[in-house]
């Protein structure tokens, strides 16, 4: 049974189909990468599958349940966690408790023991700090533990995401462009990253524009065009589809492409 | 040492009680003592509103309303059902707090100016209620507050007051300061940062807007008995919208999620109109331009502001 599984789904902004009957299944443990050229869907096919969109038509299954139209929260608790294109960082807070947050579900959350600052709060605080700290840690983030969030680089910002997300200790991770804006040592540690993270069996699907660490690290790639489905495969058949290169790769893409596999 | 104390979360609380205790040894006469028990309970409405505003990014321009439940409450529990005005106290709490959960569940969907307009119908309809069940409530003219009676001790005086406010006060911001460091302040500072963000590591938004709309109606409730019982007679200016903005000032003024900008906030437009009298026609008239002035020169608020310029300055 495969762990997310995406049934002819699909919504429409008024009248453009975003995403239409757009259908695939991820496995365990594997690295799912969703690629298209820009406004082919690829974020919108994130929100539908994280509950931030309810999809107009089309099934979300989360480890063989139907979890369509759920709220992003339920499905977090269900074991999916996710980042964004455009950052969501909580600004006002430190790198340290951004991750935190992450921990939410995890936390002990009476409201009593918060507001009168019982034994037991301090203890959760202390726990999730230093989880967090382990999270930043695995990010390369320590040196930014104590800065407010509003001061670090983009860079540093893409990767907090991460931390955040890996906080929760997901089962299924949703990665939207994590190495979009950073520079080659950047994106080679983000992808260094995503490979560890995938290692340890947490499955990844991936948005991502880095045709060279996209064919390097993905088991099956998911191609859209106009919110359809143009292709999908393995790395080899995706570069070798010539509807793909027409569409996406254009010939300087595919060359890029079979370069990074070289 | 400076900065490992303030980064201290009881900090504040002890700063404040040092400011209570200080400024009692400094208080010329017992007028003084009353206008600082005003700042006192203000400041308690202010903490309390600052959590909402402040830290979790929802404004309320009706939160005289909860004020004026409370302090009804202790007008009119006593009156008609011979409750004693503690116990008023803590039920016109309680009642605030259901009030708030009713209210707050479906306004709260609303963000930004829509929220804005929602919760100023709700404080309106508070205050029409009010000076409407003239039987209840006196009407417009208001009604008398039985005295504050604790065993033998009838409380009475600007001295006994400034101390139980000030207590009050203090109680109030170790509680938010406690809140604000928990599990459920970060929940709460996320969703104002990033709503869809909180939303995806599991934070039930709806729910923690409740959760903080409810506990700083409790604080109004409790800020409005207390003015209630202090004074002795209550109008329905308490619940009016005027408070309400006046509340919303305090928070802005202070500075939003500042738990000390909130005692500064409501200090500095309770005694500022005091002073201001001094300079007769003009009174108005100044305290807007010097209102201006704080936002223009202190954006973040004057203890936000003022901490950071301070920060700076040593770095």
């Amino acid at each position: 049974m495969s762990i997310l599984h995406v049934e002819d789904i699909g919504i429409a902004f008024g009248g453009v189909k975003a995403v239409d009957h757009v259908t695939f299944h991820v496995e365990k443990g594997e690295v799912f990468s969703i690629i298209g050229p820009n406004g082919a869907g690829k974020t919108t096919l994130f929100n539908l599958m994280s509950g931030v969109y309810r999809p107009k038509f089309g099934k979300v299954l989360l480890s063989g349940e139907d979890v369509t139209g759920r709220e992003p929260q339920e499905l977090a608790r269900r074991g999916m966690s996710r980042t964004f294109q455009n950052l969501q960082v909580f600004f006002r807070m430190t790198a340290r408790e951004n991750v935190m947050v992450g921990r939410h579900l995890l936390e002990k959350r009476g409201l009593f023991a918060h507001l009168f600052a019982l034994p037991a709060t301090a203890r959760q605080n202390r726990e999730s700090a230093e989880a967090a700290d382990r999270f930043l840690d695995r990010v390369g983030l320590a040196a930014y533990a104590d800065m407010p969030a509003s001061a670090m680089p983009y860079g540093a910002l893409k990767r907090l995401e991460i931390a955040r997300a890996l906080a929760a200790q997901p089962s299924v991770l949703l990665l939207d462009e994590p190495a979009a804006g950073c520079n080659p040592v950047e994106t080679e540690e983000i992808e260094r990253l995503v490979r560890s993270i995938a290692d340890e069996g947490v499955t990844v699907v991936l948005v991502e524009h880095d045709m060279k660490m996209v064919m390097r690290i993905s088991n099956r790639i998911h191609v859209l065009e106009f919110g359809r489905t143009l292709a999908q495969g393995t790395s080899a058949e995706i570069r070798a589809n010539p509807k793909v290169i027409e569409a996406y790769l254009g010939t300087h893409g595919s060359k890029e492409a079979s370069v990074a596999c070289r | 040492m400076m900065r490992r104390l303030m980064s201290n979360r009881l900090a504040v609380p002890a700063i404040l009680s040092l400011l209570v205790v200080g400024l009692f040894f400094v208080m010329p006469s017992s007028f003084y003592l009353r206008v600082a028990a005003l700042v006192w309970i203000s400041a308690l409405a202010v903490i309390g509103l600052n959590l909402l505003m402040g830290y979790a990014g929802q404004v309320s321009l009706g939160h005289a309303g909860f004020f004026g439940v409370g302090a009804y409450s202790v007008a009119i529990l006593p009156a008609q059902f011979g409750l004693h005005p503690l116990v008023s106290l803590i039920v016109g709490a309680l009642a605030a707090a259901l009030l708030a959960f009713l209210v707050g569940r479906p306004i709260l969907k609303l963000k930004g100016h829509y929220l804005a307009v929602a919760t100023l119908g709700f404080g309106i309809l508070v205050f029409m209620v009010i000076g409407n069940e003239a039987w209840l409530t006196g009407g417009p003219d208001g009604m008398p507050v039985p005295r504050l009676v604790l065993g033998d001790w009838r409380v009475r005086g600007g001295e006994a007051w400034y101390w139980i406010t000030g207590a009050l006060m203090v109680v109030g911001s170790w509680i938010a300061v406690n809140l604000v460091a928990s599990p459920t302040g970060r929940a709460l500072r996320a969703l104002h940062d990033s709503e869809v963000a909180a939303r995806v590591v599991g934070v039930d938004v709806a729910r923690y807007k409740l959760i903080v709309f409810v506990i700083s109606a409790v604080y109004a409730s409790v800020a409005g008995s207390t003015l209630a019982l202090v004074n002795g007679f209550i109008t329905p200016d308490a619940a009016g919208f005027l408070h309400s903005i006046q509340l919303v000032t305090m928070v802005v003024l202070g500075g939003m999620g500042s738990v000390l900008g909130s005692v500064v906030g409501a200090a500095v437009l309770i005694v500022l109109p005091q002073v201001l009298t001094a300079f007769h026609d003009y009174e108005h008239l100044l305290l807007g331009f010097l209102m201006m002035a704080f936002m223009i020169l202190l954006r973040a608020g004057i203890v936000p502001s003022l901490s950071a310029a301070f920060a700076g300055r040593r770095a």
